[in-house]
């Protein structure tokens, strides 16, 4: 097996043995990059330089007899929502192109101190806003199983690359599913940790109450170590959490589901789901009981509505969030011409600045949040916030964790739903409640969907800082999955 | 609720300081309509006597030390200023000549 199809424990116990050096594990994941990405589009940038001299200093470390995290010498991919003072940060949007930020993100700092090798900023939606990548201002990234699927989004760059064997790992954030369904639909693991558990310092925002960081890797214990390594308390986000961070690393080791109340959601089934995607969820279903597991169905009637409101918070959130970009401090500034006001420049900056998607976004949420039109969407929507709230609190007094498919339907065709907004939302349909919520929730690779051979992804919610069960229901599945595949989902993947 | 119109769509980017083409307006018109005619349903719900939730935390008044710490240097905050001049941001005109 080469380096580049290891897991990042593995590599992390190779380089703390001293078998391999953190400089050959980077050159072995550049060279790939080098060798696949042009197909593949994962990457934004490519920081080489960067990312060898972040080795050799692993190395050195090493070899003056210093004690190494869990993770040191690894390679990562970060998504380009997370401000780096060395690399670019876009966002994946013309309006930011070429801006280095002044400071680090807290989870690049955090990612900086425990060791991890930056290897580069991968591609995403404009602000992350999509589910696909095809709204980047960049051109969209590729699904490694079928090159003419998209690869999910927003955070699609970091599937892509993890799928790709271009990195072990990645970073994404997760405000309506951004994690999840692109890790579903790529065969990754990706989870959203409970909101607040994560910083969002330094993170592009997107809309504030529901933005959350979390990782991606290809098995469920290299994910619980990058969340271990990136979350916990930070003074720079007053929406912290300042709590310890949930056993996640434990919980993935532990792998059990002997006894757990699990809770089918009612609502997440039928018209509108693929039905290979809906067999291997059954499937899942079945797996669990018979590994000890007690699966109940659980109703949650306002999830229903989950939709709708989220598509009225988070564009009410962008569109004053997105008011910096004002062509005034940083980034582009359009028509300063001497004779045009600031109001001018700004307009026609904005409008060369922001693609079709970020547009439609601000719009609708300065129109949920106008006087006339405030109560009866804004308004309603947080209303309906709070009962989807209960209708968790509700279904965690029965059952432990609550499961769905990810995803209704596997990666679509690139092109498909890209001028399409109403098409393209409903890759969110399962994932959304959580972000409203707060809660923990995690998509693991479930199997592949007859009609299309594309990976299918299971969705396990918990309470909010109930993470660590998240990870001990992943972990117990990819367990039993690995008996029955004889290896690994991924395993699987059309070699290109 | 109908579907929005053109006008209003025009109205909007005003607000949001977009200076939108007559192609974009006819599009987004469009497809803000079904967009809004969609997200309507949570009018659906009767949620009169239901608290809003602006938030997934109850979490207020979140204070920390008055310490100074380190901060920008004025190169630094400057960086990716468009047009800096003389240690400032150099803007348009923002008021109207007399």
């Amino acid at each position: 097996m080469t380096l580049i199809h290891k897991s990042a424990a593995e590599l992390a116990a190779l380089i703390a043995s001293g078998e391999v050096s953190a400089v050959e594990v980077s050159r072995a994941h550049l060279d790939r990059i080098a060798e696949v990405d042009e197909q593949v589009g994962a990457f934004l940038h490519v920081a080489e330089d960067a990312a060898l001299a972040q080795a050799r200093a692993v190395d050195a470390r090493r070899a003056a007899g210093e004690e190494l995290g869990p993770l040191a010498g690894v390679p990562i991919a970060h998504k380009d929502v997370f401000a780096t003072t060395d690399m670019p940060t876009t966002c994946g949007s013309k309006i930011l192109e070429g801006w280095r930020p002044p400071y680090d993100a807290t989870v690049t700092r955090r990612l900086r101190e425990a060791g991890l090798v930056i290897l580069g900023k991968t591609n995403m939606d404009e602000f992350a806003m999509g589910s696909s990548t095809e709204n980047s201002a960049f051109g969209p990234s590729r699904n490694p199983w079928d090159l003419s699927r998209v690869p999910g989004g927003s955070s699609g760059g970091s599937s892509a690359a993890v799928a790709a064997f271009e990195a072990p790992l990645s970073t994404g954030t997760d405000t309506g599913g951004s994690i999840r369904q692109p890790a579903a639909v790529t065969g990754l693991v990706g989870m959203k940790p409970t909101y607040g558990g994560s910083s969002r310092y330094g993170v592009v925002a997107f809309a504030s109450s529901l933005d959350t960081p979390g990782p991606f890797a290809r098995n469920v214990l290299d994910a619980a170590l990058l969340h271990a390594v990136f979350s916990g308390h930070d003074p720079r986000d007053s929406t912290s959490i300042d709590a310890p961070v949930p056993p996640v690393v434990e919980a993935a080791r532990q792998a059990s589901v002997e006894g757990l109340r699990v809770g089918v959601v009612n609502e997440f089934s039928g018209e509108g789901y693929q039905p290979g995607v809906l067999a291997r969820f059954h499937e899942a279903c079945a797996l669990l009981e018979e590994f000890g597991a007690k699966v109940v169905e659980v109703s949650c009637p306002s999830f229903r509505y989950a939709m709708p409101a989220y598509y009225l918070i988070a564009p009410s959130e962008c569109s004053s969030n997105l008011a910096r970009f004002d062509a005034m401090r940083f980034g582009l500034r359009v028509g300063d011409d001497g004779t045009r006001s600031a109001e001018e420049v700004m307009a026609l900056t904005r409008a060369a600045g922001f693609g079709p998607e970020v547009k439609r976004r601000i719009m609708i949420g300065t129109y949920a949040l106008s006087s006339g039109y405030y109560d009866a969407y804004y308004g309603q929507a947080q209303k309906v916030r709070t009962l989807i709230t209960r209708d968790f609190t509700a279904a965690f007094e029965q059952v432990d964790v609550l499961i769905s498919p990810t995803t209704p339907t596997t990666a679509f065709p690139i092109g498909e739903r890209a001028d399409d907004p109403m098409a393209m939302y409903l890759a969110d349909l399962c994932t959304i409640p959580a972000n409203l919520a707060g809660n923990a929730a995690i998509s693991v690779p479930c199997g592949l969907a007859d009609e299309d051979g594309m990976p299918v992804g299971l969705q396990i919610m918990a309470p909010v800082l109930g993470d660590d069960r998240c990870y001990r229901v992943g972990a117990a599945l990819e367990a039993a999955y690995r008996d029955r595949w004889g290896g690994s989902l991924l395993e699987k993947a059309p070699a290109f | 609720m109908s579907a929005i119109t053109r006008d209003e769509v025009a109205h909007l980017a005003r607000l949001s300081r977009l200076a939108l083409t007559e192609d974009e307006l006819d599009h987004f018109a469009a497809q803000l309509g079904v967009i809004l005619e969609s997200v309507a349903r949570v009018s659906e719900v009767a949620a009169d006597d239901i608290p809003p939730s602006s938030h997934a935390l109850p979490l207020t008044n979140v204070f920390r030390p008055d310490e100074r710490q380190p901060s920008l240097t004025p190169d630094q905050a400057l960086a990716g200023a468009p047009a800096p001049e003389e240690n400032r941001f150099r803007v348009p005109r923002i008021l109207e000549e007399e």
